[in-house]
C-alpha cells in the first residue's frame, strides 16, 4: 500500500529525514517511536502534503501513484488520513458544514454522489456512537474552546466520517488522560480492517497498549534505526531511547 | 523643536454653506417646530460651527479623511422636494434584505418618510410612528429624550445633525412589554448630490423587549451622504436588539451615530454590518448606567476598492457588575481599509467590572490596511478588561487542516472567511435575521470572489 524508499526531507534547509525506508501493507498497524526531534511529525507531515517541507530525494508510492506529486486535498481523497498532533480551531466554521464539505469531496473525487444533509446526518451519528461523542458537538465550530480530549476524539471521528486506507496517527496519545486514551484507541481500533493500514507514531509506549501494533519502528535522527515486533516497545519503555542510541554509537 | 504654529481657524466653504442652508432652514418655516427643538437645531448649529468637520489631527479621527465630504457641497435634504426628486413607487429592483420578514416596515426616502412603501403595525403598549409624527402627537415623550445624549457631543457632524435632523424612527415600548414584530427601518438615498440627516428614538421601559433592524441601501449611483444618529433608552430589566446593515452604493458616504443609556439588569445588543459605502464611520456610545447588566457590541466589515470602514466606541461603565463584550471583525480586499478604535471607560464606581474587546481583521490583499486601537481608562480596582486585536493574512494552518480533509484550497479559503464573518454574524439573536444575514454575507464573498 505504501512504499517509502530513501525519503530525504528537510524544512527551512535543515536535514530532518534522512533516508527513511518504510513499506506497509493493507491489514497492518505500523508504530514509529522515537526521541524527540527524530523525525516523526516531520515524517507524518510529508506524507499528509505540507508544503514547509522540502523533498530532497527519495520516493513514496502509495497504491501505484506517487504520493508526493499530490496535493494535499487529493491525498485525502485518495485515502489518507492525517490525525493532527495539534488539531486547529477554526472558529466560526461548523463542524458539521466542515465534515459534510470534507465526506462529499471525497465521495466527489471518486465519482460517488454527493450526501444530502438528511444522509450525512444519519452517517454521522452512527460514526458519533464509536466515539462516545454528544450531538451537541456537531454544532459547534470545529476544534473552537475544546479541551485536550475532546480534539484528538475529533480527529479520530473524522477519521471515522472519511474512512480512509491510509491513517497517520500523529501523537494522538500525547495530552491524553487514560479515559480519553482508551475511548481514542477503540476508536481506532474499530475502523481497523483488513483493507486499511495505520500508522501511529507515539512518543510513549503507553499508547501501544490499546492499540497493539504489528511492526514497531525506531526513528533516530531521521533514519529508522531497528524494526521489530510490539515486544520492541515494551523493551523501548523498559529500557529508555538511550539504549538504542548507546548501541548505534558502538562500533560495527 | 522650532517655534509650534498654530493653523489658523478657517471656515471651508462647505461649512459657510451649511450654516447658510440653516438660516434658510429657519426661515423657511421651521418657525412653526416647538420651542425644545428649534433650541435643539439651534445649539446643534452652534456645536458645528464651533467645531466644524473633523479632521485627521483630531485623534479620533486620525485613520479616517471625511474632508472629501467637508470639502463638497451637499445641499440638506430637508425639504419635502427631495422625496419627489428621487421618487420612488416601489421598492423593486432594489436590493434590500429582510424583505420577506414578519415585521413592521418604515421607508424613508433620502431622510423623510415615505408612506406609500411602509407598513406599519399597531400593538397595545406600543407607539410606533415617524419621529416628526411623534414630535406632534407625543411631544412630552420626545422632548425628554430628542437630543439628551446628542448634544452632549462635541462632534461637527452630531451638531449637524441636532441641526438639520429630518425625520427617523420613533418607538416606545412600554413597560412589561414585549414588541411582538420586529421593527425594520428601509433607509433608500435616490438623489445623488444630496446630504439626509436621519434621526431614530427609540425607548424601551422596564421589563420590555424590542428588536429594531436598520437597513441602508441605494437607488443611485453617485455621490451622496447619510449622517444618522439613534439615541436609545433602554429601561432596566429589558431586552434590546438593535441590527444595523449598511449597504449603500459604494460612492456614498454613510456617518452613523449610536447612542444608548441602558439601565440595570438590561441587555442590549447591538450589531453593525458594515458592507458599502466608500466612507463608513460608527461611532458608538453606550453609557452602562444601572447595574448587573450585559452589553454586545459587535461588528462586520466586508470592503474592497478604497473603501474605508471605521468604527469608534466608547464604553462607559458607569456602575457594578456590568459586562461588555465588543467583537468587530474585518475582511478587507484591494486597498480597502479598516478600522477599530475601542475605548473602556471604567468609573471608580463600577467594580466586578467585566469588559472584553476583540478585534480581528483578515487581509485579502497585499494593500489592504487596518488599524486596531483599544484603550483602557481604568478607575476601579476590581475588574476584568481584556483585549486583543490580530490582523493578518487566513491562518496557512487552518488552511492545511481543510485541505487534509480533502476540501481543495480554494474553497478552504471561502470556509474560512465564511466562517470569520459567520463569528459576528451568530451572534444575533432574532434568528430569521440572523439566517438572512448569513446568506447575503455569503453571497457577497462569493461575489466579490473575495477568497
Amino acid at each position: 500500500m505504501l512504499k517509502i524508499e530513501n525519503l530525504h526531507a528537510g524544512v527551512e534547509g535543515k536535514d530532518i529525514l534522512k533516508g527513511l525506508n518504510l513499506t506497509i501493507n493493507p491489514g497492518e498497524v505500523h508504530a514509529i517511536m522515537g526521541p524527540n526531534g527524530s523525525g516523526k511529525s516531520t515524517l507524518a507531515s510529508v506524507l499528509a502534503g505540507r508544503e514547509d517541507y522540502e523533498i530532497s530525494k527519495g520516493s513514496v508510492d502509495y497504491l501505484g501513484k506517487d504520493l508526493l506529486d499530490m496535493a494535499a486535498e487529493e491525498r485525502a481523497c485518495e485515502g489518507v488520513f492525517l490525525a493532527f498532533q495539534y488539531p486547529v480551531e477554526i472558529p466560526g466554521v461548523n463542524t458539521t458544514y466542515f465534515l459534510r464539505a470534507a465526506a462529499n469531496a471525497v465521495r466527489k473525487y471518486r465519482g460517488e454522489d454527493e450526501l444530502d444533509a438528511v444522509a450525512f446526518l444519519k452517517l454521522v451519528r452512527e460514526k458519533m456512537n464509536i466515539l462516545e461523542l454528544p450531538e451537541s458537538f456537531l454544532k459547534r465550530p470545529v476544534n473552537a474552546g475544546f479541551s485536550g480530549g475532546e480534539k484528538k476524539r475529533n480527529e479520530i471521528f473524522q477519521m471515522a466520517v472519511l474512512e480512509p486506507k491510509l491513517a497517520v496517527l500523529d501523537e494522538t496519545d500525547s495530552g491524553l488522560d487514560i479515559d480519553a486514551l482508551r475511548i481514542v484507541s477503540e476508536g481506532v481500533n474499530k475502523l481497523k480492517s483488513k483493507d486499511n493500514a495505520q500508522l501511529v507514531i507515539t512518543h510513549y509506549q503507553r499508547l501501544l497498549d490499546y492499540i497493539v501494533p504489528d511492526f514497531v519502528h525506531v526513528l533516530v535522527d531521521g533514519r529508522i534505526v531497528r524494526s521489530g515486533g510490539k515486544e520492541l516497545a515494551l523493551q523501548l519503555e523498559e529500557k529508555g531511547y538511550d539504549w538504542i542510541l548507546d548501541e548505534l554509537s558502538q562500533p560495527a | 523643536m522650532s517655534e509650534m504654529t498654530e493653523t489658523p481657524t478657517t471656515v471651508s466653504d462647505a461649512e459657510d454653506a451649511r450654516l447658510a442652508a440653516f438660516d434658510a432652514l429657519e426661515a423657511a418655516g421651521a418657525a412653526g417646530q416647538p420651542q425644545w427643538l428649534a433650541q435643539l437645531r439651534k445649539s446643534g448649529i452652534a456645536r458645528f460651527s464651533e467645531k466644524g468637520y473633523p479632521t485627521i489631527k483630531d485623534e479620533d479621527w486620525r485613520f479616517t479623511n471625511v474632508s472629501v465630504i467637508a470639502d463638497m457641497d451637499f445641499a440638506p435634504s430637508v425639504a419635502a422636494e427631495a422625496v419627489d426628486a428621487g421618487y420612488l413607487d416601489s421598492l423593486e429592483g432594489i436590493e434590500i434584505p429582510f424583505q420577506g420578514l414578519d415585521c413592521h416596515k418604515l421607508v424613508f426616502l433620502n431622510g423623510h418618510f415615505a408612506s406609500h412603501l411602509s407598513s406599519v403595525g399597531t400593538q397595545d403598549g406600543v407607539i410606533l410612528s415617524t419621529l416628526s409624527e411623534a414630535i406632534t402627537a407625543h411631544e412630552d415623550k420626545v422632548s425628554a429624550r430628542l437630543g439628551s445624549r446628542s448634544k452632549e457631543d462635541a462632534n461637527g457632524f452630531a451638531g449637524l445633525n441636532d441641526a438639520f435632523l429630518s425625520d427617523g424612527l420613533f418607538l416606545h415600548v412600554a413597560r412589561n412589554v414585549s414588541l411582538e414584530k420586529p421593527v425594520h427601518v428601509i433607509h433608500v438615498g435616490t438623489v445623488a448630490g444630496s446630504v439626509s440627516h436621519l434621526r431614530h428614538l427609540v425607548e424601551v421601559e422596564t421589563s420590555a423587549k424590542a428588536t429594531v433592524v436598520e437597513t441602508h441601501v441605494s437607488a443611485v449611483e453617485g455621490v451622496y451622504v447619510t449622517n444618522s444618529i439613534n439615541e436609545w433608552f433602554v429601561g432596566d430589566n429589558t431586552q434590546a436588539e438593535h441590527v444595523k446593515v449598511q449597504d449603500q452604493s459604494i460612492e456614498s458616504y454613510h456617518i452613523a451615530r449610536f447612542y444608548s443609556d441602558t439601565g440595570r439588569d438590561s441587555h442590549l445588543a447591538h450589531h453593525s454590518i458594515a458592507l458599502g459605502a466608500a466612507i463608513s464611520r460608527n461611532d458608538l456610545r453606550t453609557c452602562l448606567a444601572g447595574e448587573g447588566q450585559n452589553c454586545v457590541l459587535n461588528g462586520l466589515y466586508i470592503t474592497r476598492g478604497k473603501q474605508v470602514a471605521d468604527h469608534h466606541m466608547v464604553v462607559d461603565h458607569a456602575s457594578p457588575r456590568c459586562e461588555s463584550h465588543e467583537y468587530f471583525n474585518g475582511i478587507l480586499d484591494d486597498e480597502s481599509k479598516g478600522i477599530f478604535h475601542g475605548r473602556i471607560h471604567v468609573r471608580q464606581i463600577a467594580q466586578k467590572t467585566d469588559a472584553k474587546q476583540t478585534s480581528k481583521n483578515v487581509l485579502l490583499s497585499d494593500s489592504a490596511t487596518a488599524n486596531a486601537k483599544p484603550q483602557l481608562e481604568i478607575y476601579a480596582d476590581d475588574v476584568k478588561c481584556t483585549h486583543g486585536a490580530t490582523i493578518g493574512q487566513l491562518d496557512p494552518q487552518s488552511i492545511f487542516y481543510l485541505r487534509a480533509r480533502g476540501i481543495g484550497e480554494k474553497r478552504a479559503r471561502q470556509m474560512l472567511v465564511h466562517g470569520f464573518a459567520g463569528e459576528i454574524v451568530e451572534r444575533i439573536e432574532c434568528e430569521p435575521v440572523r439566517e438572512e444575514l448569513d446568506t447575503l454575507v455569503w453571497d457577497r464573498l462569493e461575489d466579490q470572489s473575495l477568497a
